[in-house]
């Protein structure tokens, strides 16, 4: 049995997530021989910490963890002092500055420790900073849950397809375009209405800019470009085009000659824009639903779909990211 | 240039080297050439419908050398239009001029919009249009595209493409 002290910094609505799921899978990874500790918990109140492992339960219920503190530590100070193999980082994502994820990462990396993240910020900002940290302190750096969430991509490219050539990769990557999208088409409705029914379901937020405009999509576009195209580029290197021009007009005439519009991230066309897709193309997924084509030499064109977003889903690669560090010798090496 | 020609052979062995010969002599490169021997017409010729590459000036040569031969030649010209795209255009797209829009396809030569559906749902609001568009092949596909985009640019209307089926 193998050990495992685990940090978590952030703890909005994937840090939630991510100790629901590693406390559900506890006698599972037993089983592979793996013992997760949850050592410790932070966010922008303070730290909860325990040798033993932070008990779910007892948190599960608090919206941040403010009543459940046991230090006033945060942010690169926790990370810094307290004592683990691997930091999980899920502080929301700025993708101009990729703070506070960023400092987090650095402090995390450069003290040895595995780092596994769903914020698409700092890879966006600093990818190859942060890998070459990872190297250098003989570290892995995984961010599966950061592009199309669930849906298995980086992972899927790195290790099944290992051995293709990847000409390209295209697909829906953020899940509130693809919702709004979706209503206008089988609505005809416009794009504020469609747009008001998603913020009423959850599915956009209060200020949506940084999903409609394209942002969130183009910061997906760069960290397949780094990480699987070993490009090294920035956010602004993307041509970004969101969707708030899209009419519902547009979306039937489309619809018309077989087509639905979709907002589509292109690698390594560097590209985010509405586009025709046709109706029966395998990417052309309904609702909140993420999809991608990867486009390859030997194994022709394979697409993946899944659900981008989700507290749990979101935690469900995330944990598939820390077991994979723990596997990796055995799986992946060349003797 | 790429052409095609329709041909009438006469059934006797042999015609379809004699009616390749011309060609061969003009160093045209033959993309196809079909034989629809099923199709005989009522004079008992065989239809043949080929498509080569060569240059443009070389076809009168070609076609006399043919009549020559004894082949009759029914049509040949530019095979155009080979190729369709469909675009989606969301923006101002009649009061910025659609007729100069349009036109900066069709006066390419190698392009043409051959069907437009326009929707306009009130006075000041921003309209959509389909266009399909069709050219003589897949690379003047793409510059007709990049000048639709060119035109988007400058009108301020947003311009929707077809997803490639391929990596690019």
């Amino acid at each position: 049995m193998r050990d495992i002290k685990v940090s978590l910094v952030g703890y909005g609505v994937v840090g939630h997530g991510v100790v629901d799921v590693l406390s559900r899978k506890k006698s599972m990874l037993r089983d592979m021989g793996l013992n997760l500790l949850l050592v410790s918990v932070t966010d922008h109140t303070g730290t909860i910490q325990s040798e033993d492992g932070v008990d779910a339960a007892k948190i599960l219920g608090e919206r941040t963890l403010q009543n459940v503190a046991t230090t006033s530590m945060k942010g690169k100070e926790a990370v810094g002092a307290i004592d683990s193999d691997l930091v999980i980082e899920v502080t929301p994502t700025n993708i101009v500055h990729g703070q506070p994820g960023l400092g987090h990462m650095e402090a995390a990396l450069s003290s040895g420790k595995h780092v596994v993240t769903s914020n698409k910020g700092p890879l966006v900002v600093a990818y190859s900073r942060l890998k070459k940290m990872a190297e250098d302190n003989g570290v892995m750096l995984k961010f599966e849950a950061t592009v199309g969430g669930t849906m298995p991509l980086i992972s899927l490219v790195e290790r099944t397809l290992v051995g293709n050539t990847i000409y390209g990769i295209r697909g829906i990557f953020n899940g509130t375009c693809n919702y709004i999208l979706t209503r206008m088409t089988e609505e005809n409705i416009p794009y504020a209405h469609a747009l008001s029914e998603a913020q009423d379901l959850g599915y956009a937020e209060a200020d949506p800019t940084y999903d409609v405009e394209g942002v969130d999509t183009a910061g997906k576009v760069v960290i397949l470009a780094n990480s699987l195209f070993d490009m090294d580029i920035k956010y602004n290197d993307v041509d970004v085009t969101g969707i708030t021009g899209v009419t519902p007009e547009a979306l039937a005439l489309a619809r018309d000659r077989g087509y639905v519009i979709k907002l589509i991230g292109d690698v390594p066309a560097l590209t985010v824009r509405p586009t025709l897709v046709p109706i029966e193309s395998p990417i052309a997924v309904s609702g909140t639903l993420n999809s991608a084509a990867i486009y390859t030499d030997l194994s022709g064109t394979i697409t993946v779909t899944g659900l981008g977003a989700g507290s749990i889903e979101t935690a469900s690669a995330i944990l598939t990211d820390i077991i994979s560090i723990y596997r990796t010798k055995r799986i992946d090496a060349i003797f | 240039m790429r052409l095609s020609m329709d041909l009438e052979l006469q059934d006797i062995p042999g015609q379809l080297l004699i009616a390749l010969q011309p060609l061969k002599d003009s160093k045209a490169n033959i993309i196809s050439v079909v034989h629809h021997r099923e199709r005989k017409t009522p004079r008992g010729t065989i239809p043949v419908r080929l498509v080569v590459e060569m240059d443009r000036s070389k076809l009168e040569t070609v076609k006399t050398q043919l009549q020559e031969s004894g082949v009759s030649v029914v049509r040949a010209g530019e095979e155009r239009f080979i190729e369709s795209v469909s675009v989606v255009l969301v923006g101002h797209v009649l009061d910025s001029d659609l007729g100069d829009t349009i036109h900066r396809i069709d006066s390419t030569g190698f392009a043409e919009v051959m069907d437009l559906s326009l929707t306009m749902p009130g006075v000041n609001e921003v309209s959509s249009a389909y266009l399909k568009i069709r050219a003589t092949g897949k690379a003047e596909i793409q510059k007709a595209l990049s000048i639709l985009r060119q035109v988007g640019e400058e009108k301020k209307l947003l311009v929707i493409e077809p997803i490639e089926a391929e990596a690019a």
